[in-house]
């Protein structure tokens, strides 16, 4: 390999006209961009033809700086927009990257629905346990006991376990990784490339800035070693089993790999079925 | 451009205002639908629903009309022309992404056909008291285009004419219909495709690293480019500059709204469609949009048979509103009368447009019915007094 390369294969995926980034040091969002640019380049996917959506956050900001055709979009709708351009246009491998609020709060409702539709989009939620593009308030992952600016004397709501809600309303593939683990998640978003249907990997990454150092859980190095010493790989874990809490195990792992006809195959089929000779299948608009 | 005779139903058909928007909007080269059901307005995502999969699309019925909203501009973005219909409370969620579809200048149109309200209101009887809402619905400075039709006739060829303005400047349309001309059936004439005319979309002809997705022509309005075709650009809601980059400075902020606001302002007078009658020798002119236009009609017959010369000005663009038209007219005339079903929205602007050289008396109703003929001839007796 030229050294160039194994100084910072990933940067022709960046904008690099974009740097510098936004994201605090010790951020873990960075080093789960850096895995998906290694998937990108392990899954020899058509770059021309992926297009990457995101919502609003600090993880909303990924799709800016990759150099893939790139959507911000607006707060918890980053998936129906991802619906709208896989469906117009089936021909491009849609990823969407986002938040734990965004995906789970505000945008909650699309991600269930989108799952249950089996829509052809892969979803990386990179999961900080809070809101931290607003600074620091409480997300429906947070865990009980932790302290948020909204929950001054630690959170008392039960959290979202993400693996669960997503394989519950259907998703077809779900993983569970963190950001210790890059190879693991470099693995993982390059299976999901190959993979057809709704896809969903949560990624669990620090926020010194605004969870770890008020909860005294130190600095991004501190966290990493936690994620070392707690977590534990069970693939195939029933996603019931995988409740976080602010100073426990994590398991991680591949909980759900399984095949179900996509939106669009389950669409075409019925029509089909019903219409026969009549049914006609859109065009691809950028063939 | 010509229509793409696929979706154009060529003939005479008896169909009611939703099912000819449906109509207009395939003609149009609409293949990307996503709704969320309301009345009075499902009929049209109904009706595209079962017509769709022998002409070559999609529709998905979202789980809500934010979803609806957006799935549209995802679709726009991935190359489709595409179109969203709702009323009243789904108009107010779809609020957003109007705007996030002006920021990003996301050609697509989206259908409200107004029913009573504040709130759940009056699900099944018309109004149109969303006019200033289709207007300043969403936050921040921005302009759209808004038209309002008064038969399934004009259903069929404004929806049309929507597509064909939000490509051509890159806005989102709201085609403003109303309950009564939604669920009216009349005769509607579509004509053969090749009488029908396209307005493609501004798709760049430069080469990928010559593009600047942002950067406006002379008239305001950039061309576009579709996910998938190698240009690698991005698109956000953030102010951003030609590059499509976030900009976060006072400078790119001027620069960008008042572009985004100038494209459709400076094109006022050529987006203005109107019908104009008698207002050269009129004492009085009776404005008036959608529905109420044909009540108005009646009223303004009343009055010529009492011998009262009434002029008829019909607004068909609301949006922008044709402000130099109304405030030459109003140097003519000695009063506006402005019946609308609502409050008082548009009179609003007919008085603004006057600016004093002729009054202007709203002949206001809150909705569930339409006027009666008298209210209006009452008005127009009330403005000689
Ligand atoms: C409609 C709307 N409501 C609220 C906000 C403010 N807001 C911006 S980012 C954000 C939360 C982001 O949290 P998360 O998705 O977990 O992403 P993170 O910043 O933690 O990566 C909120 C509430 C917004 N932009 N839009
Ligand atoms: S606030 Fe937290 S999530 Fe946002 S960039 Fe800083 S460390 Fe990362």
């Amino acid at each position: 390999m030229k050294e160039a390369a194994v100084i910072n294969p990933v940067e022709p995926f960046l904008r690099m006209d974009r740097m510098p980034h936004i994201w605090c040091p010790g951020c873990g969002i960075g080093t789960t961009v850096n895995c998906f640019a290694r998937a990108l380049i392990e899954s020899g996917a058509d770059l021309d033809r992926l297009a990457i959506v995101s919502g609003i956050g600090c993880t909303g900001r990924v799709a800016g700086y990759l150099k893939l055709d790139s959507f911000h979009t607006t707060h918890g709708r980053a998936i129906p927009f991802a619906t709208g351009l896989k469906l117009a246009n089936p021909s491009l491998q849609v990823v969407v990257y986002s938040g734990d609020g965004d995906l789970f709060a505000i945008g909650g409702n699309h991600l269930i629905h989108a799952a249950r539709r089996n829509i052809d989009i892969k979803v990386v939620c990179v999961n900080n346990l809070i809101y931290a593009m607003t600074g620091g308030q409480s997300a429906p992952t947070t865990p009980p006991e932790a302290v948020t600016t909204t929950a001054p004397f630690g959170c008392y709501e039960p959290a979202f376990n993400l693996p669960y809600l997503a394989e519950s309303a259907g998703a077809s593939y779900v993983a569970r990784w963190t950001t210790y683990h890059v190879r693991q998640l470099a693995r993982s978003m390059n299976d999901v490339l190959h993979k057809n249907g709704f896809c969903f990997i949560e990624v669990l990454s620090p926020c010194p800035t605004l969870y770890q150092r008020r909860n005294r859980m130190g600095d991004g190095l501190d966290t990493m070693k936690y994620y070392k010493e707690h977590s534990k790989t069970r693939h195939g874990a029933a996603t019931r089993d995988l409740e976080l809490s602010l100073h426990g195990d994590i398991i991680v792992g591949k909980f759900v790999d399984r095949e179900r006809p996509d939106y669009l195959e389950a669409m075409q089929h019925r029509l089909r079925e019903q219409l026969g000779e009549r049914f006609v299948e859109q065009e691809a608009v950028c063939a | 451009m010509q229509a793409d005779p696929k979706g154009v139903l060529t003939g005479a058909h008896f169909l009611d205002g939703d099912q000819a928007c449906c109509e207009g909007a395939l003609a149009a080269g609409a293949r990307f639908a996503a709704g969320y059901p309301i009345t009075p307005s499902t009929e049209i995502v109904e009706r595209f629903a079962a017509r769709i999969p022998t002409i070559g699309g999609v529709f998905i019925q979202m789980e809500d009309e934010l979803a609806a909203s957006i799935a549209i501009l995802g679709a726009v973005w991935g190359g489709a022309k595409a179109f969203t219909v709702t009323s009243g409370p789904g108009f107010s969620l779809m609020m957003e992404h109007i705007g996030y579809a002006a920021m990003t200048e996301t050609p697509c149109v989206f259908v409200n056909v107004q029913r009573g309200g504040p709130s759940t209101g009056l699900p099944t009887l018309p109004a149109q008291a969303d006019m200033m809402q289709a207007r300043w619905g969403s936050h921040g400075d921005y302009e759209i285009i808004a038209l309002a039709p008064n038969s399934p006739q004009e259903c069929f060829d404004l929806t049309i004419q929507a597509f064909n303005l939000s490509e051509e400047y890159r806005v989102p349309v709201m085609f403003m219909m109303d309950e009564c001309v939604g669920h009216m059936t009349e005769k509607v004439e579509i004509p053969p495709a090749e009488r029908i005319e396209i307005r493609p979309r501004r798709h760049t002809s430069r080469l990928p690293g010559e593009f600047r997705p942002y950067e406006a022509n002379g008239d305001g309005v950039p061309e576009m480019v579709h996910a998938g075709e190698g240009y690698r650009f991005h698109v956000t809601g953030l102010t951003h500059d030609e590059q499509g980059y976030p900009a976060m400075n006072p400078q790119a902020q001027d620069r960008l709204v008042r572009r985004l606001k100038r494209k459709v302002h400076d094109a006022a007078e050529r987006i203005a469609l109107y019908e104009e009658e008698n207002t050269e020798a009129a004492d009085v002119v009776v404005v008036s949009y959608g529905i109420t236009s044909r009540v108005a009609q009646r009223a303004i017959e009343m009055a010529r048979e009492k011998g009262i010369p009434v002029g008829k000005f019909r607004l068909i663009t609301v949006w922008p509103f044709p402000e130099a038209h109304l405030r030459a007219l109003a140097r003519r005339t000695k009063a506006f009368v402005v019946p609308e079903l609502n409050c008082g929205q548009i009179a609003l602007e007919v008085e603004r447009a006057a600016a004093g050289h002729a009054r202007t008396i709203p002949v206001t109703h809150a909705g569930g019915s339409v006027h009666q003929p008298e209210q209006i001839l009452e008005a127009i007796a009330e403005a000689l007094r």
